[in-house]
């Protein structure tokens, strides 16, 4: 049976990881090879890199650390940030990425979901979304997120945003719960098992994780696919292989470390 | 010993040569019919779409170069479904090499497709490359077309039904999941075929 990831979140801005509150005052929490390596050996399933300054800035992922996190980690891993074209998403692929991860640039111009799946396959194409709920009672989709001055309220329903990018050919979905994110009072249950319901490709929720619980819950409760988590990781104040061991005796599937 | 990875344009390449850079093999990458033909084995991997992977190896003159190799061939991931006959993916021709379709996984109510995870493989054959397998060996699959179980599947794991995780013939063999992606785990089916 397939097994619920794990997945660590890493944040990177020029060449570091970092780490920031509700997607705000990013502060460093080191070298990105260096955090890989460690959550390899706590046997993470999963690693995904969001490149945070990237879509604001215009500008392109860096390939140089991609091509040492390949070349040094033997668990998956996705790149997420300045990907605009099939170019640069080559680019990250053949710099040792296992998948791709867009969001800005597929609110922008959403048939880039197509021209990536067409040339790749739907499996290393994922798109990330941002969403909170206004006060029409709606989540909605937030663009250009990583960078607080730029970031923006867009007229897509979460909903149906995510039907639309399967329907175009996302072979995952990443959903970033934002008043959630960085606050460790829980996963957005709520919100996640509404995108569930629409969401026939793997789920990967995000924002929010603060106890192990909050782990059985969002498996348990809105049944995704993985749960994402940084500051706790990063932080030590969960630790991968014990979260794995309390999942597993509380019947969650993962592979044990 | 040495090894050769055909180089047809996918996109794993470089996590595949580290992986084999850590068991002790300096893979050559390449796309040269005399370096594949040369090599003691070969690797095919493989990311992306069925139909543009063959147009690749058909414009880079490799068909040919691997439907006569007769050393051991390893296809991983799409490599594997490549060495198969037909792939309904694109509706495709693929190398023939193996007497096998590849058909679309199967949508049921709350299976996810893709198959993108860590899952279990278990060995239904005798064979030097499923050899001691532990109850809980976990490796990594991203991947949305499947050989059915087979003649020639040596594992399967399961998702919405058993599929073949692991083909073989007399010298060509496919891994679905990834063995360079699945930890200390996917370096022993490496290690295995280097040592077949």
């Amino acid at each position: 049976m397939l097994t619920r990831r794990i997945i660590p979140c890493l944040d990177v801005r020029d060449g570091r990881v970092v780490k920031g509150v509700r997607f705000r005052d990013h502060a460093i929490v080191g070298e990105i090879v260096e955090l890989a390596h460690r959550y390899r050996n706590e046997c993470a399933d999963e690693l995904v890199f969001y490149d945070i300054a990237a879509s604001p800035r215009g500008r392109g992922v860096q390939l140089e650390w991609i091509e040492r996190v390949a070349r040094e980690i033997d668990i998956p891993f996705c790149v997420a940030g300045g990907i605009r074209s099939v170019a640069d998403a080559h680019a990250v692929l053949h710099a040792g990425a296992d998948k791709i991860s867009i969001n800005s640039p597929a609110l922008e111009r959403p048939e880039l979901i197509d021209e990536l799946a067409r040339e790749f396959g739907s499996q290393c194409v994922v798109v990330g979304v941002d969403s909170q709920r206004d006060a029409d009672g709606e989540w909605h989709v937030r663009q250009y997120t990583g960078d607080p001055s730029k970031t923006r309220a867009l007229a897509w329903r979460t909903l149906d945003w995510i039907r639309e990018a399967q329907r175009r050919g996302a072979g995952e979905i990443v959903l970033n719960c934002m008043t959630h994110d960085g606050i460790r009072h829980g996963y957005d249950l709520e919100q996640l098992r509404a995108v569930r319901a629409v969401c026939d490709v793997p789920l990967i929720a995000s924002g929010g994780a603060g106890v192990v619980k909050h782990f059985f819950d969002v498996f348990n409760e809105a049944d995704v696919d993985g749960a994402l988590a940084a500051s706790v990781f990063h932080n030590g104040d969960i630790a991968i292989p014990s979260l794995k061991n309390y999942l597993l005796t509380r019947g969650i599937g993962v592979r044990p470390s | 010993m040495t090894l050769a990875i055909v180089d047809a344009g996918g996109a794993n390449i470089g996590s595949l040569r580290g992986a084999l850079s850590r068991l002790g093999v300096e893979a050559s990458l390449t796309a040269d019919p005399a370096t594949i033909r040369a090599a003691d084995k070969l690797i095919l991997p493989g990311v992306g779409a069925a139909g543009a992977a063959m147009t690749r190896l058909r414009e880079m003159n490799l068909i040919n170069v691997l439907r006569a190799a007769t050393q051991p061939l390893l296809g991983i991931c799409l490599g594997m479904q490549l060495l198969c006959e037909h792939s309904q993916e694109d509706d495709t021709e693929c190398l023939g090499l193996v007497p096998a379709p590849v058909k679309r996984l199967a949508r049921k109510p709350g299976l996810r497709v893709p198959h993108m995870g860590w899952n279990r493989v278990t060995a239904t054959a005798a064979h030097p490359l499923v050899a001691d397998l532990g109850p809980d060996e976990y490796v990594y699959f991203v991947h949305g077309y499947a050989v059915p179980v087979h003649g020639c599947t040596l594992a399967v794991a399961e998702h919405g039904g058993p599929f073949s995780a692991v083909i073989g013939t007399d010298r060509h063999f496919g891994m679905q999941f990834h063995p360079e992606r699945s930890g200390a785990a996917g370096a022993n089916w490496l290690k295995r075929f280097l040592e077949l």
